[in-house]
């Protein structure tokens, strides 16, 4: 691995989740509950769930950003991850369901299912279940992937391909038969790793691993985006074609990045799940999928960092939001992504870097100037 | 067969025939390039020399007729990293660099090396060397402009860069659309001195309107009119065939 792909705001930004990943368990664990500066738990977990988005965004942004690959499907695999995961949640509650079976979950006796699926075995061995995390939506992503861009499927069509796909995804997990909980989804989940899921030190433990996953999530992507990988990357996102002229197999390197997408959304449903202490079938709907798109605008399309920065922002206005007035979030949802494709194409993060690169030059400029005038 | 020998051939193109929706854009087509050999193709708009590009590097498949690389390898049944792999290059008519990324890095994608993700993530597509790239940036004269993004070249540039990114593919044969369409005469003679300079050890065929540039060129013109050849010959016999001024002048 090369070093020094970390640019300036890349520095910054993993001193910001480090940061966060040692102040908020601190300011949650250490200072009393009287202190203006305590976080309480049920904040801890908010914010985990931010940073958990934050992942999926990044995830998006590598495809999207640096691939012109827009998925409006990537909710799909963050589910999946997520269901993943509370598989083996609902595995670990063993007898102490509601209906006290040794082996089934609560759902599965009450629909009088005599024994588990085959697909629900191996979920109760942790090591199983976080492989599952990785390799279900990065099985997905690239038998989608391996057939979508080898029949060169681009732009809107293949948008709305994947939005059909986590679409009929959501209409399959809504079926009782589907064995996975019906519309009820998956919940009333006990412990993890024998730590129970409702305590303050899992809750933090959670918190301080969603950030640690933020970060390697986003060294992973960045190292991919600045090898000359990312590179064939954007030239295929500008000029796809040409990349093909050029010798390249443009389907090998989109399946490439589209898998390693689909796992890093992955775990970041994975590491979301125990957090909120439910995954239902909502989560497969096309409009979390669209949203997540939103947040990757806001921040900025193409700089991770900004996606990431995005999620968090856009979800804190949410939190706030609705709170206030929950009839004006959708509305507010709208405007913001009119308002940030109308004024701010570039996002946040793409404009603060624009001024700052005119700064730079205007500096130069003046720099150059200066000495000619005092002739 | 049609009398084409097979020989020292580097591209050769026998009866090949395309239609697009009942119009016929190549009309048993034939066409033999030696290796080594710089070769202009002129014809009117519309005579079929693009989609004779697209056919022969694997963007259309004919609908009849064979196209062989190199004497041997059957290039109808190839697609198009395949065939860039064997050794073929093309410049487009509008020239299409990455314009986002540096003048640098277009190179450094052009040239010559593994192309797998793999290989592009941590091997040695990863770690080309500065002094491949600037070899290639100093023969088209672009080496002062190497960190600039291309998106910043004038046209005339981004031609030349194409042309940079063609050489950097290390190609057997380079296939040049309208090198010089909205270059000005000065850059127009150098592109003509630049194309010769390559065609010493490669073969070249040019695609081209210009007919001082195709004169300056100094090599076999083939002329095409609907889709199959009219006449083939140096420039001041093609130019003297009647049929060939009849077809550009308007009949």
């Amino acid at each position: 691995m090369r070093m020094g792909f970390i640019d300036r705001s890349g520095a910054v930004f993993l001193a910001l989740v480090g940061l966060a990943a040692l102040l908020v368990p601190a300011a949650n664990l250490l200072l009393p509950e009287t202190s203006a500066l305590h976080v309480p738990t049920y904040a801890v977990s908010l914010m985990g769930k931010y940073l958990a988005y934050a992942l999926l965004a990044l995830s998006l942004d590598l495809v999207w950003g640096y691939c012109g690959i827009l998925s409006l499907g990537h909710g799909a695999f963050f589910a999946l991850g997520g269901y993943a995961m509370g598989m083996h949640l609902m595995r670990q509650i063993g007898p102490r369901g509601v209906y006290g079976h040794p082996v089934l979950p609560d759902f599965m006796v009450f629909l009088n299912w005599k024994e588990l699926p085959w697909y629900w075995h191996g979920f109760d061995w942790f090591p199983f279940a976080a492989l599952m995390v990785l390799a279900v939506p990065g099985l997905l992503a690239f038998a989608f992937g391996w057939l979508a861009f080898r029949s060169r499927v681009t732009g809107v069509y293949l948008s709305i391909i994947t939005q059909a796909m986590t679409f009929a995804l959501m209409l399959a997990f809504f079926r009782n038969d589907m064995g996975l909980g019906g519309n009820n989804g998956l919940t009333d989940f006990k412990d993890l790793l024998g730590f129970p899921v409702q305590a303050q030190g899992t809750r933090v433990a959670l918190f301080v691993l969603t950030a640690l996953a933020l970060a390697l999530g986003y060294v992973v992507a960045r190292h991919m985006v600045t090898s000359t990988y990312g590179k064939v990357l954007v030239a295929i996102r500008d000029a796809e074609a040409r990349t093909r002229f050029l010798g390249y197999r443009v389907e090998s390197f989109k399946l490439v990045a589209f898998t390693v997408s689909a796992m890093m959304a992955g775990v970041a449903g994975a590491l979301y799940v125990p957090q909120v202490g439910i995954i239902n079938p909502s989560e497969f709907s096309p409009a979390n999928s669209i949203e997540a798109v939103i947040w990757v605008a806001v921040g900025g399309r193409g700089t991770l960092v900004g996606a990431a920065l995005g999620a968090v922002v856009v979800n804190f206005s949410k939190t706030w939001l609705t709170g206030a007035l929950p009839e004006l979030w959708l509305f507010a949802l709208g405007a913001l992504f009119v308002v940030v494709t109308l004024y701010l194409p570039k996002g946040i993060v793409g404009t603060l870097a624009g001024l700052a690169a005119r700064r730079r030059t205007r500096h130069a400029a003046d720099a150059g100037v200066a000495p000619q005038a005092a002739e | 067969m049609t009398g084409l020998s097979l020989t020292n051939t580097q591209l050769y193109l026998d009866g090949v025939s395309v239609t697009f929706d009942g119009f016929r854009a190549l009309n048993n087509l034939s066409l033999a390039v030696e290796a080594g050999e710089m070769r202009a193709v002129i014809g009117p708009n519309g005579a079929g020399k693009t989609t004779m590009m697209d056919v022969i590097t694997g963007r259309t498949r004919p609908d009849t007729g064979d196209v062989f690389f190199g004497g041997m390898v059957d290039l109808t049944i190839l697609d198009e990293a395949e065939i860039a792999a064997l050794g073929i290059g093309r410049k487009f008519q509008k020239p299409t660099v990455f314009e986002s990324h540096t003048v640098a890095d277009n190179i450094c994608l052009a040239l010559k090396d593994e192309r797998t993700p793999f290989s592009a993530l941590f091997g040695a597509r990863n770690r080309i060397a500065r002094e491949r790239i600037d070899a290639v940036l100093a023969r088209v004269r672009l080496l002062d402009h190497r960190s600039r993004p291309a998106a910043e070249l004038s046209h005339g540039q981004k031609q030349w860069l194409e042309i940079g990114m063609l050489l950097a593919q290390d190609p057997k044969l380079l296939l040049v659309d309208e090198p010089v369409a909205g270059m000005t005469d000065a850059e127009t003679e150098d592109t003509a001195v630049l194309l010769r300079d390559i065609a010493r050890d490669r073969s070249v065929v040019v695609v081209e309107h210009d007919m001082a540039f195709v004169r300056a060129l100094d090599c076999k013109v083939t002329v095409l009119h609907e889709g199959s050849v009219l006449a083939e010959g140096s420039i001041d016999a093609v130019s003297a065939d009647e049929r060939v001024v009849e077809v550009y002048l308007g009949r």
